[in-house]
């Protein structure tokens, strides 16, 4: 129900996007279909990448986020639409030596050095970065000897990262790149992120992390079952959702407030109640009227988390 | 491109290091070898066939068992870890070309099936008094290098079907039949007859008579067993050549 109210003027943005073709795109899905047999992974799907930017794949499992970066890498074929990056095809080797890619890997040869992994991969490019600076970015400091079995998760995400910027690419795919890294390590690769975009580098990031997407998205995607649900900033996508959330401590029945009209959700923690609500002065209004001793009261905007829940209508709160 | 020469010369020089630094591996593909050689002609020394040691005539067998495991284990377990656990997609997703990748392999696999034929030629010169001649070595180390493509072949289908986790057993159960069968680890009369007909239609034992032959053991054409040689490499590569279309058609 407020998925649909959402979503209307976020796509309305997505159309009037696509309409414009400007000079800065680098890379393009237009109305991409992936079938796999009977399933559709992507669904009429279309999303562009310009120049600079940061933009964040959001969505959750199964929603066709790396199905489409696979399809920009090449590593996969359309079924029908058209993939397009630097104005060629992603299977070239011109458009591939402009790309850096981070993919989920789940094991890699472990008898390799940290060291030799980067001096191979480096030696695909024409132009590699020094490998000194490589290491700094990826913050492999200390880890160039190490064999890659004995690295943590954590330290295999950093040498990933930095083969994917080994040939100094100009578009960055990330596929679920802070997976498995503490709270630091997420951080510093955030900055390097930063730092990249600040380069004029554009980086596609898929991430089930909001608060990832958050931190480093100029633009959010949103996919849900293949196709684009929502687009904007964070800003955008948190000021679409009209929800608030109402936070107090009251004697007042959960099922008497679930039961008021525009209230999405009520959670009771202890004594103090959670309500989600699209309509928050009436709830309000009706409450503060019932019970005088209200107290704690709090009212605050959607989080991104909220917007996201709400778009892709997998509300966890609890109604009681 | 400049760099692409380059681009093989490392691969392949990785694809060595990282192999031969890798103890699992190097036990199944020289200790098997080496081993059974030890076992089956180093200590029969005093045991005459065709006029020499016995240790002589398994030289050829041993070398081809060799050559065999280093080529279905390197490539066939080799790829299937690397597609298995995602490894092949970062690597796909750049700008490395695809050849490089399976020629490093099979470099790799040539450089080790020559070496393990060169220690089974000092173990069997140095313990069993084998005696064979520069030339006929030459020939015999050749006839490994070229007849390793075969099974390189058929290594690439392994690689490209089977789970990571399940390739070695496979191809354990692959190596072996077609090894015992194809007269590498005893001299094929000495198997029953219907053995022995089976073992024609196998790459195995023409790889095997090609060997002998080099070490003046088996007069059979040359040119028919490289015939069936090629036959099979060009069975085997169309047919990884199928499968690997049809899972690029569903990836």
């Amino acid at each position: 129900m407020a998925a649909s109210v959402i979503s209307e003027p976020c796509h309305n943005a997505t159309e009037d996007v696509t309409d414009h073709a400007d000079a800065s795109v680098i890379a393009s899905l237009r109305s991409v279909t992936k079938k796999f047999g009977q399933q559709i992974a992507l669904d009429r799907l279309s999303l562009e990448l310009r120049q600079g930017e940061v933009v964040a794949l959001l969505g959750p499992n199964g929603a066709g986020k790396t199905t489409a970066v696979r399809l920009l890498l090449g590593l996969s074929e359309a079924t029908s639409g058209e993939v397009s990056i630097f104005g060629g095809n992603p299977r070239d080797r011109a458009s591939r030596l402009r790309l850096g890619a981070m993919l989920q890997v789940g094991r890699m040869p472990d008898t390799l050095r940290v060291r030799e992994h980067l001096q191979l991969f480096s030696s695909y490019y024409d132009h590699p970065r020094p490998l000194e600076e490589l290491q700094a970015v990826a913050g492999l400091e200390g880890l160039r000897e190490r064999f890659f079995g004995t690295l943590s998760g954590g330290q295999k995400q950093r040498v990933l990262f930095a083969l994917a910027l080994c040939g100094d690419p100009d578009l960055i795919c990330l596929d679920e790149p802070t997976l498995g890294m503490d709270v630091e390590a997420r951080r510093a690769m955030w900055e390097q992120v930063r730092k990249l975009a600040a380069q004029g580098k554009t980086i596609l990031l898929t991430t089930h992390y909001l608060e990832e997407a958050d931190a480093l998205a100029s633009r959010i995607i949103v996919v849900q079952k293949g196709k684009v649900i929502a687009e904007g900033t964070s800003a955008e996508l948190k000021a679409a959702d009209q929800s608030r959330t109402i936070r107090c401590t009251t004697s007042l029945q959960p099922s008497f407030v679930s039961a008021l009209p525009g209230v999405t959700s009520v959670e009771q923690e202890g004594n103090t109640m959670l309500v989600r609500t699209q309509a928050p002065e009436a709830v309000l209004r009706t409450m503060l009227e019932r019970d005088p001793a209200l107290s704690g009261l709090e009212v605050r905007a959607a989080a991104l988390e909220d917007a996201f829940l709400a778009l892709t209508n997998q509300t966890t709160a609890v109604t009681r | 491109m400049a760099t692409t020469p380059v681009i093989y010369f490392n691969e392949a020089r990785f694809e060595l290091l990282k192999l031969s630094r890798n103890r699992s591996y190097l036990f199944s593909m020289i200790g098997f070898p080496v081993i059974f050689y030890l076992l089956f002609g180093v200590t029969n020394k005093n045991y005459v066939f065709h006029g020499h040691t016995i240790a002589r005539y398994l030289l050829a067998g041993y070398s081809c068992f060799g050559a065999m495991g280093s080529s279905l284990f390197g490539i066939g377990a080799g790829l299937a870890f690397e597609r298995g656990h995602g490894w092949l997609e970062m690597k796909r997703a750049s700008p490395m070309p695809a050849a490089a990748y399976l020629l490093a392999k099979l470099s790799v696999s040539i450089t080790f099936a020559v070496g393990i034929a060169l220690l089974l030629m000092t173990l069997g010169t140095a313990l069993a008094g084998v005696h064979i001649t520069t030339f006929e070595g030459l020939r015999l180390l050749a006839v490994i290098a070229l007849g390793v493509v075969p099974f390189a072949s058929l290594g690439l289908i392994i690689g490209l079907v089977m789970p990571s986790n399940a390739a070695p057993g496979v191809i354990n159960l692959i190596y072996l039949p077609l090894s015992f069968c194809g007269g590498l680890w005893m001299p094929i009369e000495t198997l029953p007859h219907w053995l022995q007909v089976i073992a024609h239609g196998l790459p195995s034992f023409w790889f095997a008579r090609l060997a002998l032959r080099t070490l003046g053991y088996s007069d059979s054409s040359a040119i028919l067993a490289w015939a069936l040689l090629a036959g099979y490499t060009v069975l085997f590569l169309s047919a990884a050549a199928f499968i690997f279309r049809r899972q690029e058609a569903r990836a």
